[in-house]
C-alpha cells in the first residue's frame, strides 16, 4: 500500500522564528520525492512535522487523505530513518530490524522469520545475529531500512541517511536506495543537501530555503529551468551576472550585463516570472553552458582572459575574467578546447542556456 | 599497573604522576585497607582486658563469629535475635534500594532528556541544596514532621482523613522515609549519567517504529541504563545497609537495625572484637547480596565504573 501525502498551508514557528513557512504540496503514492536545501533551511522540521514529532502550528498534514494532526508518530503509517540511523546498539542486527514487531506483540518465531526475510532483501543473509558493531557504515545503513520496513509502513521517511557514509559508498547507495524503492514501490520522502542526491533518485524535489519552498519540480526542471535565483545558485554550479533588461518581446529578452554587447536570452514556459524593460535582474549561465567561440559572429559572444585551471581527468574547470568579473567555465577533456594563457579569448552561450531572473537571495557557496 | 603509570606521565608529566600514584596508593593504604585489615584482625580475636592483651590468652578464636551463629547459649544454638535483625536490615535496605530506584529514575530521566541549561541546572541546585543540611538535622526534622503533632499528622488530622495521630515512628515509615531521602542523590545522579548518554534519536525512533512510552522505557531507555541503576543501586543499599544516624533517630523503640547492634557493640558493650566481626559479618553478606544480583541481572563490575 502506498499514500499520498499532502501538506496544506503548514506553517511551524518557534517562538519569534518561522521554521517552516506555508508549505503547500502534494506527495503522489509510490513517488521518490526529496526536499534539497541548506542546513537550517526547515526540510527537518517538515519531515517531523510529517512522522509526528512535530505538530504544525498552521495548516494540514494529510496522509492518504486523513488529517494526522494529534496522531502520535508511533500512530502513523511512516518510518523514519535517522541520520545517524539509531540503531539500537545493545540488540542484534534481526533483535533491531524486528524491533517494530516486538513492541505490536508479535510472536518470537514471527519475527524471526520476517527478520530474516529483510535480511534477504537488503543482501545481508544470515547475519542476523551479529551486533551492530560488527557491521560496517553501508551495512548499517541496510540494516536501518531493513527495520524500517518490517512493519510495511506506506510511507518511508529518510533524513539525510548517507551524510555519514564516504563518497564512494554514498554513490552506491544511492543506486541500492533507489532500487529498493522501485521493488518496494512505497513513497519515499527524502530530506538532503546534497544535490547530487536528490537530482539522481528524486522524482521530484523540492528546494527550500529560509523555511520557504522555493520551486517543485522534477530534477531536469530544477536544473535546467530554475525559477528563482535562490534555486539557480544552490543547484549546480552558476555563473551570477548583475544585468539590466533592454527589452523583452516574450519570447526572448535583451539583457545588458555590462560585457560588450546585449546579450540575447530565450524565455522558458517553465522559467521564472516575466521581466519588464528596466528591471534588474540576475542572469545565470552555467559553467557548462559557457563555450570558447569558434565562430567571430556567434551569438552572445564576449571577450575573457585566462585567470586559472583546475584539471580534474575528464573534464577542465577553468576561471575567465571579463570585465573585472571571474567566470567558471567548465570543458570537456577532449583535446579540442586549448586556450591561449596570454591573449583574450572569446566565449559565448547559446540564447536558451542563459537564464535571467528576479534578484533575489543568493545560495553562499 | 605499569601501563597505568606510562599513561599518566605521558599525560601528566613526571612529577604530577609521582604524587598521584604516592598519594593514591597512601590513601588506598593507610585510609583503606589498613583499618579494615585491623578490623578483620579484632575480629578473630577475645575481647581481653588491656593487661591481657599480648600476653598467652591473646591468639585468634572464630569465637566471635560463633556468637553471631549461635548467641550465647550451647553451642547447637542458634541466635535467632541477630541472625533476625541482619534479615530484616538487608530486607529494609533492598525496600528502600527499589523504592529510591522507581523515585528517581522519572527524575533523572526528566533531568537527562527533557530539561536543558538552565532549566536543569535549576533542577540539580534543587536536588542539592537540601544535602547542604546536616545528616542528623535532616533526621530530626523528620522526626517532627512524622511526630505525633507533626505536620503531617495535623493536615491529615486537619482534612479529617484520620482521627487519631497515627504514630509513624513506631511503624517505622519515618525511617524509611528518612533512609530513602537520604542518599537518593545517590540514584539520581548515576541514572542521569547513564540515560543523559543516550542518543535522542534511539527513544525518537522506538517511538516512531511503534513503541508506547511504556515500551520505549522498557526496551531501550533501561536497557541501556542498566550499568547506571547497578551503581545506582549498589550504592544506596550499602550506605543503607550501613547507616546508623537515621535508624537510631527515627527507628521504632522497638526495631533495631544492624549497625546499631554494631555499634552497641562497640560503644555500650566494650567489646570490640565482637563488633569487628559483626561488621565484617555485614560486610561480606552485603558486597556477597550485590555480586549476586549482579550476575542475575547480567551486569558486570567493568560496565558500572563507565
Amino acid at each position: 500500500m502506498t499514500k499520498e501525502v499532502s501538506l496544506e498551508h503548514v506553517w511551524v514557528e518557534f517562538g519569534e522564528f518561522t521554521a517552516v513557512h506555508k508549505a503547500n504540496l502534494n506527495i503522489a503514492g509510490g513517488e521518490f520525492f526529496s526536499f534539497l536545501g541548506p542546513s537550517g533551511c526547515g526540510k527537518t522540521t517538515l519531515l517531523r512535522c510529517i512522522s509526528g514529532f512535530q505538530e504544525p502550528t498552521r495548516g494540514k498534514v494529510k496522509i492518504g487523505g486523513q488529517d494526522m494532526r494529534g496522531v502520535g508518530p508511533n500512530k502513523r503509517p511512516t518510518a523514519l530513518i535517522f541520520q545517524n540511523l539509531a540503531l539500537f546498539p545493545l540488540r542484534s542486527i534481526a533483535d533491531n530490524i524486528a524491533f517494530p514487531l516486538e513492541v505490536r506483540g508479535v510472536d518470537k518465531k514471527t519475527r524471526r522469520k520476517r527478520a530474516d526475510e529483510l535480511l534477504e532483501l537488503i543482501a545481508l543473509p544470515g547475519q542476523g545475529d551479529k551486533k551492530v558493531s560488527e557491521l560496517s557504515g553501508g551495512q548499517k545503513q541496510r540494516v536501518a531500512i531493513a527495520r524500517a520496513l518490517a512493519v510495511e509502513p506506506d510511507i518511508l521517511l529518510l533524513d539525510e541517511p548517507l551524510s555519514a557514509l564516504d563518497l564512494k559508498l554514498r554513490q552506491h547507495m544511492r543506486t541500492e536506495l533507489r532500487a529498493i524503492q522501485k521493488q518496494v514501490g512505497l513513497t519515499f520522502i527524502y530530506i538532503t543537501h546534497d544535490q547530487g542526491e536528490a537530482l539522481t533518485m528524486s522524482d521530484r524535489i523540492a528546494v527550500m530555503n529560509k523555511g520557504k519552498i522555493e520551486q517543485i519540480g522534477d530534477g531536469k526542471a530544477i536544473y535546467d529551468h530554475p525559477t528563482t535565483s535562490f534555486v539557480a545558485s544552490f543547484v549546480g554550479e552558476n555563473n551570477v551576472l548583475e544585468a539590466t533588461v533592454l527589452s523583452n518581446d516574450g519570447k526572448a529578452m535583451q539583457v545588458d550585463a555590462g560585457l560588450g554587447t546585449p546579450f540575447t536570452v530565450e524565455n522558458h514556459p517553465a522559467g521564472g516570472p516575466a521581466l519588464a524593460p528596466g528591471d534588474a535582474c540576475h542572469l545565470f549561465v552555467r559553467p557548462e553552458a559557457l563555450r570558447l567561440s569558434k565562430d567571430e559572429s556567434a551569438i552572445n559572444q564576449f571577450s575573457t582572459n585566462f585567470v586559472t585551471e583546475e584539471f580534474e581527468g575528464n573534464m577542465r574547470h577553468i576561471v575567465m575574467n571579463a570585465n573585472g568579473k571571474d567566470l567558471k567555465l567548465s570543458l570537456i577533456n577532449d583535446g579540442t578546447n586549448a586556450i591561449d594563457a596570454n591573449a583574450p579569448v572569446k566565449l559565448d552561450f547559446a540564447p536558451e542556456m542563459g537564464i535571467a531572473l528576479k534578484p533575489g537571495e543568493l545560495a553562499s557557496a | 599497573m605499569r601501563d597505568l603509570f606510562y599513561d599518566l606521565v605521558r599525560r601528566n608529566g613526571m612529577a604530577v604522576s609521582i604524587y598521584l600514584m604516592l598519594a593514591v596508593s597512601l590513601w588506598v593504604f593507610i585510609l583503606i585497607i589498613l583499618p579494615q585489615l585491623t578490623m578483620l584482625d579484632y575480629s578473630f580475636r577475645f575481647n581481653l582486658p588491656p593487661a591481657k592483651i599480648g600476653g598467652p590468652e591473646d591468639v585468634y578464636t572464630l569465637e566471635q563469629y560463633r556468637y553471631f551463629f549461635q548467641g550465647s547459649g550451647a553451642s547447637d544454638g542458634f541466635n535467632a535475635l541477630d541472625i533476625g535483625i541482619l534479615f530484616k536490615t538487608l530486607l529494609a535496605a533492598v525496600f528502600v534500594t527499589v523504592f529510591d530506584l522507581i523515585i528517581c529514575y522519572p527524575v533523572a530521566f526528566v533531568l537527562a532528556k527533557s530539561s536543558t541549561g538552565a532549566k536543569a541546572r535549576l533542577l540539580v541546585l534543587a536536588l542539592i541544596v537540601p544535602y547542604w543540611i546536616n545528616e542528623i538535622l535532616r533526621a530530626f526534622a523528620f522526626r517532627i514532621l512524622f511526630g505525633a503533632t507533626g505536620v503531617i499528622n495535623e493536615t491529615g488530622m486537619g482534612l479529617g482523613l484520620w482521627d487519631t495521630p497515627i504514630d509513624f515512628i513506631r511503624q517505622d515509615v519515618a525511617l524509611y522515609a528518612g533512609l530513602a531521602y537520604a542518599y537518593i542523590l545517590l540514584m539520581i545522579f548515576p541514572l542521569y549519567n547513564a540515560i543523559e548518554s543516550l542518543d535522542r534519536n534511539q527513544i525518537e525512533a522506538a517511538r516512531d517504529m511503534g513503541a508506547s512510552w511504556w515500551q520505549v522505557h522498557a526496551k531501550v531507555v533501561i536497557p541501556y541504563a542498566k550499568p547506571g541503576i547497578a551503581s545506582g543501586m549498589t550504592m544506596v543499599f550499602m550506605l543503607t545497609s550501613g547507616a546508623l544516624a537515621a535508624p537510631q533517630i527515627l527507628g521504632g523503640p522497638s526495631n533495631l537495625w544492624f549497625t546499631q547492634l554494631v555499634y552497641q557493640w562497640f560503644n555500650s558493650g566494650g567489646n570490640w572484637p565482637r563488633g569487628s566481626a559483626y561488621a565484617m559479618v555485614l560486610l561480606i553478606v552485603c558486597i556477597a547480596l550485590v555480586l549476586l544480583v549482579m550476575r542475575l541481572f547480567k551486569v558486570s563490575i567493568g560496565e558500572i565504573k563507565q
